[in-house]
């Protein structure tokens, strides 16, 4: 049997940022952290935009479910971490399930407008209910609170292993969905709803089960985001919260494993060295989505791909 | 005040929002039914035309009146231009494809709210209204200029009905609506039609702006409200369909005018946000649509 490149690859990817904990200076350790909570949730996005064609305006609002339901245990009910952050995964997927059941009877720009609306009404609900989620002011988590175990997800250290650790679980689940049958027949339905029903899937079960695990995916990262960096605020509810995984999916390569991971990573730096040129960080990340559809809709392993790595996963 | 003049004043109110809005989501919805096209630039098109106006108001000496004409003029022609160059630059090479155009105009958006924000800066700055009438009622002044808004929208909107029905332009712009590659076969420019329309829709959203800038201030981020309420609008009354747009301007800005003097405007938005999207999941042609989108 071959050796299994992919996994191969995967796993050296992991080793890669295991080996960046010892050697990455301390602004890029922290940096990176961020970057593989984001990433999480960017896989998530690409479940059920690259693998299944379900282009979401929305997800900030699976983002936010973890997130704040992760942080408002913790803030107001005084629950650990590890519930919190249970009860963050479970949010994400039983809000995506809510919404996908509406959403999904639609297709295509409506299906976008759809859920751009929900999670607008669900960004809105949550400063509305500002006596609780303190709005956009946001909640600071109490160092004491982010206790996961006995792992201290304040000391930075711990949130590096901590955030590769859920990271490792997204990549290598992901990898596992898309090499699985169900993982087969989200591709089919992206290429071709008509036929994939024509074989006797239903496109609607497909569908809706690929948005509940991208919104598991999505209220993981919202309740580690939160857990780890002390911060549940309104802003991370916000439509530019729905649109950065997008970003980084199309940068990365939207239907790769990988693809987030190199997209939010790639992003990240890219906005962060604008930063240090000029202020104006937002030009960056607009004329990455302009420049992205235009030269290069497959984004980076998306062209490598159909350039010759074809068992690129 | 008693309950009638103030449910008076909420609807006077409400008329004015309700005119802003039929002409920005008439912009919306023309560029929607012609072309196809989802467009979120939309509202950094409305924030434009009155942060243009605000710097004709700054460099043109002489009375306001004087400076908030030429900002009429002015602002949707530029706004206009921009809209088709964006169109023929980008847009057009997307072929139009649905879900790469929304990805293309929301980059379109970051890009129009950061050259606003590098230029014109992060403050909310005040347009001088062009005159300074009041208009007494029984109960309460009202300003004149708030009536002038309503009348010169109806005027406004009365113009883009007439050039679309009688007029070649707006045979043109149906004809490539009705069957793009037809019109096409029969020597329409139909890369030009597009062109024209969506700087059209952008120029319809400029002069909503401009109107309503010496009322509400000019800010790089004023666009949010008017594309979320343009959207509502635009599924409300059925995509594409220009008199349905119409009905539910009035219909939205009526209601948002009493509900937010009744109650809490955040909550009369995430109502009004609920509804849309169940109206596009059981009833995707709108409420007055035909024919599904």
């Amino acid at each position: 049997m071959r050796a299994d490149r992919g996994l191969f690859l995967h796993l050296g990817v992991l080793a890669a940022l295991l080996a960046l904990h010892v050697l990455a200076p301390p602004y890029h350790h922290t940096n990176l952290a961020r970057i593989m909570v984001l990433a999480v949730y960017a896989m998530g996005y690409n479940i059920a935009f690259g693998y299944t064609g379900l282009l979401s305006l929305g997800h900030a609002l699976f983002f936010a479910a973890g997130l704040y339901a992760a942080g408002l245990l913790v803030y107001h009910a005084g629950a650990g971490a590890p519930v919190a952050m249970i009860a963050g995964v479970l949010a994400g997927g039983a809000v995506a399930v809510a919404v996908g059941l509406l959403a999904l009877r639609t297709a295509g720009v409506a299906f976008m407008i759809v859920t751009l609306m929900f999670a607008q009404a669900g960004y809105l609900t949550i400063l509305y209910f500002g006596a609780w989620t303190r709005g956009d002011e946001g909640i600071v988590i109490p160092r004491a609170a982010r206790m996961l175990g006995g792992l201290d997800l304040s000391d930075d250290n711990t949130r590096y292993l901590v955030a590769l650790g859920l990271f490792a679980l997204a990549l290598l689940g992901n990898l596992a969905l898309v090499r699985s049958p169900f993982g087969r027949v989200m591709v089919a339905m992206r290429e071709n709803e008509e036929r994939s029903r024509m074989l006797g899937y239903n496109p609607f079960t497909v569908k809706l089960g690929a948005l509940a695990i991208s919104g598991l995916y999505a209220g993981l990262s919202g309740a580690a985001y939160g857990l780890m960096f002390g911060y549940v605020g309104a802003s991370l509810a916000s439509v530019q919260y729905s649109i950065l995984p997008l970003l980084y999916v199309l940068l990365g390569g939207a239907g790769t494993v990988l693809g987030p991971l190199l997209g939010a990573l790639v992003m990240f730096y890219l906005i962060d060295y604008a930063s240090s040129l000029t202020d104006a960080h937002q030009f960056v990340t607009g004329a990455a989505l302009v420049a992205l559809v235009l030269f290069a809709p497959r984004g980076i392993l998306g062209t490598l791909r159909a350039r010759g790595l074809r068992w690129l996963p | 005040m008693d309950f009638g003049p103030f449910l008076l004043l909420a609807l006077m109110e409400g008329l004015v929002t309700a005119a802003v809005l039929a002409l920005t989501a008439s912009g919306l919805s023309l560029v929607f039914g012609i072309m196809r096209v989802v467009n979120v630039a939309h509202g950094a098109f409305f924030m434009l035309g009155a942060v243009l106006a605000w710097f004709v108001a700054e460099w043109l000496p002489g009375p306001p009146a004087l400076a908030f004409a030429a900002a009429l003029v002015f602002c949707p022609l530029v706004v206009g231009a921009i809209a088709a160059i964006a169109d023929m630059a980008v847009l057009k090479r997307l072929n139009y494809e649905p879900e790469a155009t929304i990805v293309a105009t929301i980059g379109l958006l970051y890009i129009l709210e950061q050259a606003a924000l590098s230029l014109f800066g992060p403050d909310a700055r005040p347009v001088e209204a062009p005159f300074s009438f009041r208009l007494q009622l029984p109960w309460f002044g009202y300003s004149g200029y708030k009536l002038a808004v309503v009348v010169a929208a109806a005027l406004v909107l009365l113009g883009v009905w007439l050039i679309l029905k009688h007029s070649r332009a707006g045979l043109l712009m149906r004809a490539t609506q009705e069957d793009r590659d037809t019109a096409r076969a029969f020597g329409i420019n139909v890369d030009r039609v597009y062109a024209g329309v969506f700087a059209m829709g952008a120029g319809l959203a400029a002069i909503a702006a401009v109107l309503i800038v010496p009322i509400s201030q000019a800010h790089y981020l004023m666009g949010g409200d008017p594309l979320l309420l343009s959207f509502i609008v635009v599924i409300i009354g059925g995509l594409g369909s220009l008199r349905g747009t119409l009905v539910a301007a009035l219909l939205i800005g009526l209601s948002d005018g009493v509900i937010s003097t009744f109650f809490a405007p955040t909550l009369a938005k995430i109502i009004a946000t609920l509804v849309v999207a169940l109206v596009l999941v059981f009833r995707p042609q709108g409420l007055f649509g035909k024919r599904a989108a």
